[in-house]
């Protein structure tokens, strides 16, 4: 409630600001808006380091999302990776299929490019990512521009899907 | 939240100030509206939701409208009774069975009077009920999905008017017939209507757990028409009340010749009485014909079953189970206040308003107060039920609500106003005109135990001057009162679709829990839908081909499909993978007989398409879903009727 009565003093400032001189202040306005918004839409496209995207290797950045931390056990639970395959061809294979790049990349050895956390929050929060994570990003321009779409899995079933990946090599 | 309004208050009046201060000589309108409080008071800031959800039956548009309270804007409108291109309601194999009936399909109905589900008297935002007028049926659609799930065909009926009225703890829709009719039907003279047509009023139960409707029984009455009615609440539970016209029996002229009698009846049935004789054995089976048709959420599919047998009921055989209560001047609207002790009858062609009391009935049954009666049903001294009379000082009182503090509220046809009055004083303490001609009205909850009487939307027949005279002359003028205070105000108008007749509205806040976002896909049953695109396929199987397809952002699996010929019946069963909330894909094929489908996330949907020319076909999304929404398409090769081109699908290869 606090919060709309500041609005409403700041509207009424802005108010009695165009009293006089509205036009030139309005059209200064827009134009300040615009460049900032040609700003941020440049600082978006990456830059051309030469290596794609899917295949860069940045083991340290976790993304952004539900998911702070992941533990791997060095053993890969089966019984836990054959309910990532059960999600896995239901929710995903649509767009990622196994060893070929389809309408999104292959989850072939994504372990030796991204973190788990990275992987998972991807899963669960592709909207989030591909706005905040630059990686995220870049890959979206690099598939066309194609969304990942939010299969709103649930954080068990994005780990289980994680365990699956594990067994791809 | 009150103090919060008067600073806002204060700020806006001292911004209109400032703002007409400098701007001089510029309009002030902007200004009027700003400060008006009638503008506050509709005004959903963008981001906000509106407090209430209000359902206005379309009329003859056959479906149901959804509007947010107390903005107007207009939410949805769901098919229940007419097919729904936008959807593919209708149209797509699994829906088309919902609209079978003993007469074929049917793809319209006249929708009149929706009913949302209540516990204990009051609503509890599961479902809403509404009748079919022209060929007898009751809906059920679901307020978790704004689907409809069911809907049920009425047998001995004929204009399905005094309908879909339901019971405190929804054990019963009532439908009940305006028209009577020859019981059964029979090729016999119109002239010897009187005394040989009936007019029956059929019971249907409602399951608890999944609202599924079964016909328990028909009250087959005297050859009467059925205007409106209302269940008894609280004391009067197990009650329930029907206005009668045409007491004089006439099949011709009925604008004259139905309006001879003083008073015609309202029909009070103990429905608890009738349902005890029938489990202990009572009642007659006969010969029926009569569709059932369930939408099965699991499977996505409707079923239509016909049913060939109603449980009939001779009231006369019920001992103490119908009265007659004689009410002035062809009585319309039918209404029982929140307590259950006053049952209103609206005359149509009289300037006042009878209120009959619960109490007073029982006493004269226990009396033994008759004035006659008509075929074996007693008729209860007018004098000894009457509660009161209110002299309204307006014309052609039609339908009465009410806000839960001892008020009523009536709305007058003919002077188009609607009138505030007290229960039990039968003072009238406000009126507000209306714009123009108002029919019913509505205020959330305002025919269950607990109103919630904050907003009043009243529905006109006439919009005459609200709009230019031609385009939206038929989008019925509503207008929302404010009735939280002691004078009504009008803060809104809004424009609705097609004809609406009765509304009924709940706080938004009871729908949101059950509110359903998406269907998950690994509970979609749909005989033939995929729960993955490894299973994506075409089969053939004589001259029918199903095409096992699924969609996800954006493409569809497969894309590509040969071996299709001239004369196949090809049906494209359309699984969409998407389990996000607000991502459906649409399909359509060209040169389809039908209308396109709209697949819900997790939703499988069917649309048949016969190929009559050789040729590469494009099919397509149609509805805009990525920004790759326009490469969604795919092609299907169609071959000569005689060619020996196998079956072949594929994607990306």
């Amino acid at each position: 409630m606090k919060k709309s009565l500041i609005h409403f003093s700041i509207v009424l400032s802005l108010l009695l600001l165009g009293c006089g001189e509205k036009k030139e202040k309005e059209s200064e306005g827009f134009k300040i808006e615009r460049q900032s918004s040609q700003a941020e839409s440049k600082s978006a496209i990456p830059e051309d380091t030469g290596v794609k995207a899917s295949e860069r290797v940045d083991l340290t950045n976790k993304g952004v999302g539900p998911v702070a931390s992941v533990n791997l056990d060095a053993e890969i639970n089966q019984e836990m990776a054959a309910q990532g395959e059960a999600v896995y061809n239901q929710m995903c294979l649509a767009c990622h299929r196994i060893g070929k790049k389809f309408i999104g990349p292959a989850p072939n050895g994504i372990l030796e490019r991204r973190t788990p956390e990275w992987v998972m929050n991807m899963i669960l929060a592709p909207e989030k990512m591909v706005k905040e994570d630059p990686l995220a990003k870049e890959l979206l321009v690099e598939f066309n521009g194609s969304p990942m779409a939010n299969q709103n899995l649930t954080e068990e079933q994005a780990r289980a899907v994680l365990e699956y990946f594990r067994t791809l090599k | 939240m009150k103090r919060f309004a008067f600073k806002i208050g204060i700020l806006l009046s001292g911004m209109a100030l400032l703002f007409s201060g400098c701007n001089q000589g510029g309009k002030s309108a902007n200004n009027g509206a700003l400060s008006s409080s009638a503008a506050e008071k509709v005004y959903v800031a963008p981001g906000e939701q509106d407090a209430y959800y209000a359902f206005l039956s379309g009329g003859y548009s056959g479906n149901l409208t959804v509007y947010g309270l107390p903005s107007g804007r207009m939410f949805k409108e769901i098919p229940v009774f007419s097919q729904f291109p936008t959807s593919g309601y209708g149209y797509s194999e699994e829906t088309k069975p919902l609209l079978n009936t003993s007469h074929g399909f049917i793809p319209w109905d006249d929708l009149h009077h929706p009913d949302i589900s209540q516990t204990n008297g009051e609503l509890d935002g599961r479902w809403i009920f509404v009748n079919g007028n022209n060929t007898p049926r009751i809906a059920r659609i679901s307020l978790s999905t704004f689907e409809t799930e069911e809907i049920i065909e009425v047998p001995n009926s004929a204009g399905n008017h005094s309908s879909s009225f339901i019971t405190e703890n929804t054990e019963y829709v009532v439908a009940g017939t305006r028209f009577s009719v020859p019981v059964p039907q029979r090729d016999m003279p119109i002239k010897e209507y009187k005394g040989n047509f009936k007019g029956a009023l059929t019971f249907i139960s409602v399951e608890p757990e999944h609202g599924h409707m079964e016909i328990e029984f028909q009250v087959i009455m005297p050859g009467f028409n059925y205007d409106l009615s209302h269940p008894g609440r609280g004391k009067s539970h197990g009650w329930f009340f029907f206005s009668t016209y045409n007491t004089e029996e006439a099949s011709s002229l009925l604008e004259v010749n139905a309006s001879q009698n003083d008073k015609d009846f309202i029909a009070a049935i103990n429905w608890q009485k009738i349902e005890e004789y029938v489990k202990n054995g009572g009642g007659t089976r006969v010969p029926a014909n009569y569709a059932h048709n369930v939408y099965d959420e699991s499977t996505h599919m409707a079923t239509s079953t016909m049913k060939k047998e109603v449980l009939t009921v001779d009231p006369t055989e019920v001992p103490g189970a119908v009265y007659l209560l004689p009410t002035p001047k062809s009585p319309h609207g039918c209404d029982v206040d929140p307590s259950g002790q006053y049952i209103i009858g609206s005359g149509k062609l009289s300037a006042d308003i009878t209120v009959h009391s619960f109490d007073n009935m029982l006493a004269a049954i226990e009396g033994g107060q008759f004035d006659g009666e008509a075929y074996g049903i007693p008729i209860l001294k007018f004098e000894e039920v009457l509660a009161g009379t209110v002299k309204s000082g307006g014309l052609g009182p039609l339908h009465t609500e009410f806000d839960g503090n001892g008020n009523a509220y009536t709305t007058f046809f003919i002077s188009s106003e609607v009138v505030k009055w007290q229960l039990g004083s039968w003072e009238v303490v406000d009126r507000k005109p209306t714009f123009y001609s108002v029919g019913h009205l509505m205020i959330p909850g305002g025919n269950s135990r607990k109103p919630f009487g904050k907003y009043l939307v009243a529905m006109n027949k006439i919009t005459k001057d609200r709009y230019l005279p031609t385009g939206p002359e038929m989008e019925h003028s509503a207008q929302i009162y404010d009735i939280s205070g002691e004078k009504m105000e009008l803060i809104y108008d809004f424009p609705t679709h097609g004809e609406p007749h009765y509304a009924a509205g709940c706080p938004a806040d009871l729908l949101k829990p059950n509110s359903k976002k998406i269907y998950r896909l690994d509970e979609n049953n749909h005989p033939y839908g995929i729960k993955s695109p490894a299973d994506a396929r075409v089969e053939r199987d004589g001259k029918d081909v199903h095409i096992y397809m699924s969609t996800i952002r954006s493409h569809f699996t497969p894309d590509n499909i040969e071996g299709v010929k001239v004369g196949d019946r090809v049906y494209f069963h359309v699984t969409n993978h998407e389990q996000d909330f607000d991502v459906p894909h649409g399909f359509a094929a060209i040169g389809a007989n039908t209308s396109e489908i709209l697949v819900m996330p997790g939703q499988t949907k069917t649309i048949i398409w016969e190929p009559k020319q050789v040729g590469v076909w494009p099919f397509y999304c149609t509805d805009f879903c990525s920004a790759l929404h326009q490469e969604m398409q795919g092609y299907i090769r169609v071959s000569a009727a005689n060619s020996n081109m196998e079956l072949s699908w594929s994607v990306g290869d």
